[in-house]
C-alpha cells in the first residue's frame, strides 16, 4: 500500500520535530513541516498531503479548513476528519491538543495509527513541559541557561562563551527571550534522549 | 441590588464555575466587561475566560464540552448544527453579543487603481463595488492574476458580507477573485506584504490598517446591511438542556454587561478593558475611536461619524431575530454551503432560543419584541415595534442595495 503523505503544521519546532521523527519510525511519510508563519495555502497546494497533523492551538487551523474551497478545482478536498469518525478518538485528540486535516473520503482505519502517534507525542510534549514548568519554578533562570549551555558544548564541542553566542542568536532570530529558547534546547533534548 | 437578582440568587445553579470561549477582537467586549465588571459574579458565576486562536477552536472545543459557552460568528451555531464544513452538534443561542463592527480594508494600491477608473468613485456611502468590477475586467482583458480577498472563517458573517457586496456589482466571487481565508490578527501583515488586495474583518484590524496607512476601508459591515447580528453566545444543546438555570444566569449577567457598554460614558473604561493583554493586548487609541462612533475610512483625514458601529444593547441589539438568521441561511445556500432542500424555519426555531430570551428579559424586568422577524431592509430609521409592555424602539436595518429581505 502507498505510504501516507503527512505534513506537520505546529509553531513549536521542538514538538514538531519529536512528532516527525515518531511517524518516521512508525513508516509514515512525513513531506513537511510547516509554521503558521509560512503560506500554508500555497505550500499545501503544492505538497497536496495525504494528512495534516496541526496544534489544536494553531491560528492556521480557519485557512486550513478553508481549503476545501482553494482546492474546488482540485480533486482532494481537506476535511477536519468526517462525520462518521470515532467520537472518542475526537475526544482524545482535542484534549491533547492536536486536531488533523485529512483528504476527503480516506479510510479512518489508515488514519487512526497515525493519530495514535501524534496523541501520544502532544501528551508527552505536554508532560515533559509541565516537568519544566517546575523546574523553572524551582531553579533561576540562570540555572536553565547553564543546562542549556553545557548542552550545546557538548554537542558543538565548543566552549561556554561560544555556546551563549549560540543561545543569543537564537534568540535574536526567534524573537524570544535567551531563557526561552535554552528551555526549548533543553525540552527537544530530553525528548530525543527518551 | 436589585429584587430580580435575589431572586436569581435563591435558584440553584447546576454548575457555577464556567469556562467561555472567545476570540481576541472589540466585540468580545460583552463577556469581558461582564468578567472585568463583576456581572458574572453578580449572578453567582465564576467565569474563566479562554482566549482562542481560531473560530475552529471555538467549535471544536464547545463542541466536546472543553468549553461551556462560547463567542460564536452568528452563522457557526447554524453551520455546527447542520455539520457544514464539520462534524453535526446541535448548537443554540439564546442571546446576540454585538452586532455591526466589520468593513471591508483594501490595500492602497489598489484603493489607487480604483481611483484611476473613477476618482469620485468612493465619494457617496455606501460605495459599491462597481468601479471593483470593471478594474476586474480590465484586468481580464490584460490577463492579469484575479485579485485576492480574504475573510476569517469559511462560513463566516465576513464571507457572506464580501460576497453580498462583490456580487451586487456583477463579480462572481468563486470565479473573478480568489477567496482565502486569513486568521484576523495576520490580515494586516499579509496586506502589507502584498499577499492580498482586500479584506473582510472586525475591529480593530481594520483600523489597526488605517493607523498604519496600509489600506482604506470602502464600506462597514454597518452600510452593507444595518444592525446585523455579528457575534452570538453558543451553546451546546445538551449543555443548554441540562443547565437551564446556569443558562439564565449567564443570559442575565451578560444583558447587564450589554446594556452596561451602551451608557455613551462608559465606553472610554470598555476600550481600556480590551486593551488589556488578556484580552486584544492592542493600544486603546486603536480600539476606543469606532466604539465612540468616530470611524476612519482613510488614513489621511478626520473621523467619520458612524454611531452605531458597534451597537451590543440599544435598539435591540441582543434580541435573536429569526429573521436575520434566515439571511444568513440564505446566503448559505446561495454560494452552494448548505442545501436548499432544508426547512428553514423548523431548523432556525430550534436554533435560535427566541422566547427564552424573551422569559429572561421578563425576569430581569426588561421589555423585548413579541414577533420573532421582521422584515429586513424595509426600515430606513428608527420605527416602533410591537412589544411585551407596549412598543419598542428599532434602528434601521437596510441593505447597501436597497434590497428587501421578506420571511
Amino acid at each position: 500500500m502507498k505510504k501516507l503523505n503527512v505534513t506537520i503544521v505546529d509553531d513549536d519546532s521542538g514538538r514538531s520535530i519529536i512528532l516527525e521523527r515518531a511517524l518516521k519510525d512508525a513508516g509514515y511519510n512525513v513531506v513537511a513541516i510547516l509554521s503558521s508563519n509560512d503560506n500554508l495555502l500555497l505550500h499545501i497546494e503544492k505538497i497536496q498531503p495525504d494528512m495534516i497533523i496541526v496544534d489544536l492551538d494553531s491560528p492556521s487551523r480557519d485557512s486550513l479548513e478553508s481549503m476545501r474551497i482553494v482546492t474546488q478545482h482540485n480533486p482532494k478536498p481537506i476535511v477536519m476528519f468526517t462525520n462518521d469518525t470515532d467520537d472518542s478518538m475526537i475526544n482524545e485528540a482535542i484534549n491533547a491538543g492536536v486536531s488533523a486535516y485529512v483528504v476527503d473520503g480516506f479510510n479512518e482505519k489508515r488514519i487512526k495509527p497515525i493519530m495514535d502517534v501524534a496523541i501520544a507525542r502532544f501528551r508527552e510534549f505536554q508532560a515533559l513541559r509541565n516537568e519544566l514548568k517546575k523546574t523553572r519554578n524551582s531553579l533561576e533562570e540562570r540555572k536553565i541557561m547553564d543546562k542549556a549551555k553545557g548542552i550545546i558544548m557538548e554537542q558543538r564541542n565548543c566552549n561556554e562563551a561560544d555556546a551563549y553566542k549560540v543561545l543569543r542568536n537564537l534568540s535574536m532570530e526567534n524573537n524570544k527571550r535567551i531563557v526561552e529558547v535554552a528551555e526549548q534546547i533543553i525540552s527537544i533534548t530530553g525528548a530525543l534522549s527518551n | 441590588m436589585t429584587i430580580e437578582n435575589q431572586q436569581q440568587n435563591n435558584v440553584k445553579l447546576e454548575k457555577e464555575q464556567l469556562t467561555i470561549g472567545f476570540i481576541p477582537l472589540t466585540d468580545c467586549a460583552t463577556l469581558a466587561v461582564a468578567k472585568e465588571k463583576g456581572f458574572f459574579k453578580q449572578y453567582g458565576l465564576d467565569v474563566t475566560l479562554s482566549k482562542e486562536a481560531s473560530w475552529a477552536n471555538i467549535r471544536d472545543k464547545l463542541a466536546y464540552g472543553i468549553l461551556d459557552a462560547a463567542q460564536m460568528l452568528a452563522t457557526m451555531p447554524i453551520t455546527s448544527s447542520l455539520g457544514t464544513g464539520s462534524w453535526k452538534k446541535e448548537t443554540i443561542s439564546s442571546l446576540v453579543l454585538g452586532v455591526n463592527g466589520n468593513a471591508i480594508t483594501v490595500s492602497c494600491r489598489l484603493y489607487e487603481q480604483l481611483k484611476e477608473i473613477d476618482p469620485n468613485f468612493d465619494k457617496q456611502r455606501p460605495v459599491t463595488a462597481d468601479t471593483l468590477k470593471i478594474l476586474i475586467e480590465q484586468r481580464k482583458v490584460k490577463d492579469l492574476t484575479p485579485l485576492t480577498f480574504a475573510h476569517v472563517f469559511p462560513a463566516s458573517t465576513h464571507n457572506y458580507f464580501l460576497r453580498y457586496w462583490l456580487a451586487s456589482a456583477g463579480i462572481d466571487p468563486d470565479h473573478d477573485v480568489i477567496l482565502n481565508v486569513i486568521p484576523p490578527q495576520q490580515m494586516v501583515k499579509n496586506l502589507e506584504n502584498n499577499m492580498v488586495d482586500g479584506f473582510c474583518v472586525g475591529e480593530p484590524w481594520n483600523q489597526q490598517a488605517i493607523v498604519k496607512g496600509l489600506g482604506h476601508v470602502l464600506i462597514t459591515s454597518y452600510e452593507i446591511w444595518n444592525n446585523a447580528p455579528e457575534k452570538v453566545l453558543g451553546l451546546n444543546k445538551e449543555w443548554a438542556y441540562s443547565h437551564p438555570n446556569t443558562h439564565r444566569a449567564l443570559i442575565k449577567a451578560l444583558i447587564e454587561s450589554a446594556r452596561w457598554i451602551d451608557d455613551d460614558e462608559n465606553r472610554v473604561e470598555v476600550a481600556k478593558i480590551i486593551s488589556q493583554e488578556e484580552y486584544t493586548h492592542l493600544p486603546e487609541e486603536i480600539i476606543l475611536p469606532p466604539l465612540l462612533g468616530k470611524y476612519r475610512y482613510h488614513p489621511e483625514g478626520e473621523a467619520e461619524n458612524l454611531p452605531q458601529f458597534n451597537l451590543f444593547y440599544k435598539y435591540n441589539a441582543s434580541f435573536p431575530w429569526l429573521s436575520q438568521a434566515e439571511w444568513y441561511m440564505s446566503q448559505m445556500i446561495r454560494w452552494g454551503d448548505i442545501s436548499d432542500s432544508l426547512d428553514i424555519e423548523s431548523i432556525l426555531k430550534n436554533i435560535f432560543w427566541v422566547d427564552f430570551h424573551r422569559q429572561v428579559m421578563e425576569e430581569m424586568g426588561l421589555d423585548s419584541p413579541t414577533i420573532n422577524k421582521k422584515s429586513e431592509g424595509l426600515h430606513a430609521k428608527e420605527w416602533e415595534v410591537t412589544s411585551r409592555n407596549g412598543t419598542q424602539t428599532m434602528s434601521s436595518d437596510l441593505f447597501f442595495d436597497g434590497q428587501v429581505f421578506e420571511y
